[in-house]
């Protein structure tokens, strides 16, 4: 096609439009946009109803880890000291975030459901050693909480955006 | 009746200041007006709506480490970025921004510099600036920097050709190559961007390309050549140089509404100086718009444009114009 001078004036028309329109940029650390629900963000470690820890300490989601960036020292459970259900419980548990990818492979890996990966995704820190979250920090509740969108119009068989495009 | 010369120092040191005040918001007005051409905010955290934006900035360039090249040809290197902000600053001086004021018994003139030769004087320091971007770029014995100090003297120095012979038709109508007798010729007879339409068009293009801004920004094309001339400066010095650019972009602006638009004159008020700064300011604003809508030409796209449009159009136009002013008196 050969230039068109008519089309360049027409650009300008386009970019002056814009002059009147509301920016549509989110203001980020004010705004936080929801997450989706499966979003995977933050580690939590959980505990049962009874207050015992549900993760046993066996490793598996270290063996998981594509990263390597869990450590898990498992001890025996004594009548005195019971920590898990189970016969073991972890002694250590740490997470490395600087190594982290966030594939939930660990969540995948652990059969009682005692680690998953939450919604939080403002974990930087000011060193590295920050960073490698120890197994109380992980039981704790995070202290930024993220919005969440909606479950029930993220979380479906059919994801939303497929349903409304 | 001449104005004292202590007079002058003083206008010379508000007028700097003021410069440079405006050269700092005029980045703040670029890049807001930028933002909200295209959807977004533009600064907004330093301040109320970022306007301390620009003090941030010089802040944070001033502090910066002030590295050089090894190899770097030492004086000239430094040299360089003060060669391309004198004239800059310098340039401005002639440039006259109101009708002059009784003030006690002392005349005040509405320019720094009531020179003869003003529009010469203007352009043969543009062309001295020149040496900043040339210098600078050979000093930092780096060779990306010397092919982009090339490739920008070649288009300052072709553009340059276009816009002194833009301009020829106006000096033939205001008859004076001092630019407070070509304000005061408009005032009295017609604004010249009517008769020298194609002069004012040739102006204005030459202009976006002495200024190296976009869609002629091939001295710097931040986006797929790094910059040029300036790769190897940093901090203030690249601020020097981003700050004389910016400066010619207010000077010529102010070139343009003093050559085409009357200057201080204006139709309902003699509000004198703010005329002058309300026209500058829609200047600067036409030219954020077309950042903001165009993208950068091709370097033999660039050259074609200069040489074989620009060229003969301010050619034919001065030749015409000098045939109708000789015919009328």
């Amino acid at each position: 096609m050969s230039p068109q001078p008519l089309d360049s004036v027409k650009g300008f028309a386009v970019t002056f439009r814009q002059l009147f329109k509301k920016p549509i940029t989110q203001q980020y650390p004010e705004y936080k946009r929801p997450v989706y629900p499966r979003f995977r963000g933050r580690h939590r470690l959980h505990l049962h109803d009874n207050g015992l820890e549900k993760c046993v300490g066996c490793s598996l989601c270290a063996a998981a880890c594509p990263a390597d960036c869990i450590r898990v020292v498992a001890e025996e459970n004594t009548p005195e000291n019971r920590v898990s259900p189970g016969e073991r419980y972890a002694r250590i548990y740490e997470i490395n975030m600087s190594r982290c990818i966030f594939c939930g492979y660990c969540e995948l890996a652990c059969p009682f459901d005692a680690i998953t990966l939450g919604n939080e995704y403002e974990i930087s820190e000011y060193s590295r050693d920050d960073l490698i979250y120890t197994k109380d920090m992980l039981l704790a509740e995070p202290i930024k909480k993220i919005p969440v969108a909606d479950r029930d119009l993220y979380d479906t068989p059919i994801p939303y955006y497929k349903e409304h495009s | 009746m001449r104005e004292p010369w202590w007079i002058s120092l003083i206008k010379a040191g508000v007028i700097v200041n003021l410069i440079m005040l405006a050269f700092a918001y005029t980045t703040w007005l670029e890049r807001k007006l930028l933002g909200r051409l295209q959807n977004r905010y533009g600064p907004n955290r330093a301040g109320p709506y970022g306007l301390l934006q620009p003090f941030a900035d010089l802040v944070k360039l001033v502090r910066k480490e002030s590295f050089f090249p090894v190899a770097a040809r030492h004086p000239l290197y430094i040299a360089a970025p003060i060669i391309s902000m004198f004239t800059a600053l310098a340039a401005f001086a002639v440039i006259p921004f109101g009708a002059g004021w009784q003030i006690w018994r002392y005349h005040v003139d509405g320019e720094i510099a009531n020179v003869s030769i003003a529009l010469i004087l203007i352009f043969a320091l543009g062309s001295i600036g020149v040496y900043g971007a040339i210098i600078g770029g050979w000093a930092s014995q780096s060779k990306f920097s010397l092919l982009g100090s090339m490739r920008t003297c070649a288009q300052l120095v072709s553009y340059e050709v276009s816009l002194a012979l833009s301009v020829l038709g106006v000096v033939l109508m205001g008859q004076s190559l001092n630019l407070v007798d070509i304000v005061n010729k408009q005032g009295a007879t017609i604004w010249f961007f009517i008769p020298q339409l194609a002069g004012l068009m040739v102006f204005f293009f030459a202009m976006i390309a002495e200024t190296s801004r976009p869609p002629f920004d091939l001295p710097e094309a931040d986006t797929e050549l790094v910059a040029g001339y300036h790769t190897e400066y940093g901090g203030m010095r690249w601020g020097l140089f981003q700050t004389a650019e910016y400066i010619n972009l207010i000077t010529l602006s102010a070139l343009a509404v003093t050559l085409f638009f009357a200057g201080w004159h204006g139709p309902y008020a003699p509000l004198g100086p703010l005329w002058f700064l309300l026209k500058v300011f829609v200047f600067i604003s036409v030219f954020i718009w077309i950042r903001a809508s165009v993208p950068r030409l091709r370097y033999d796209q660039l050259m074609r444009f200069g040489w074989k449009i620009l060229l003969p159009v301010a050619t034919i136009n001065a030749v015409i114009t000098a045939l109708l002013v000789v015919w009328v008196s």
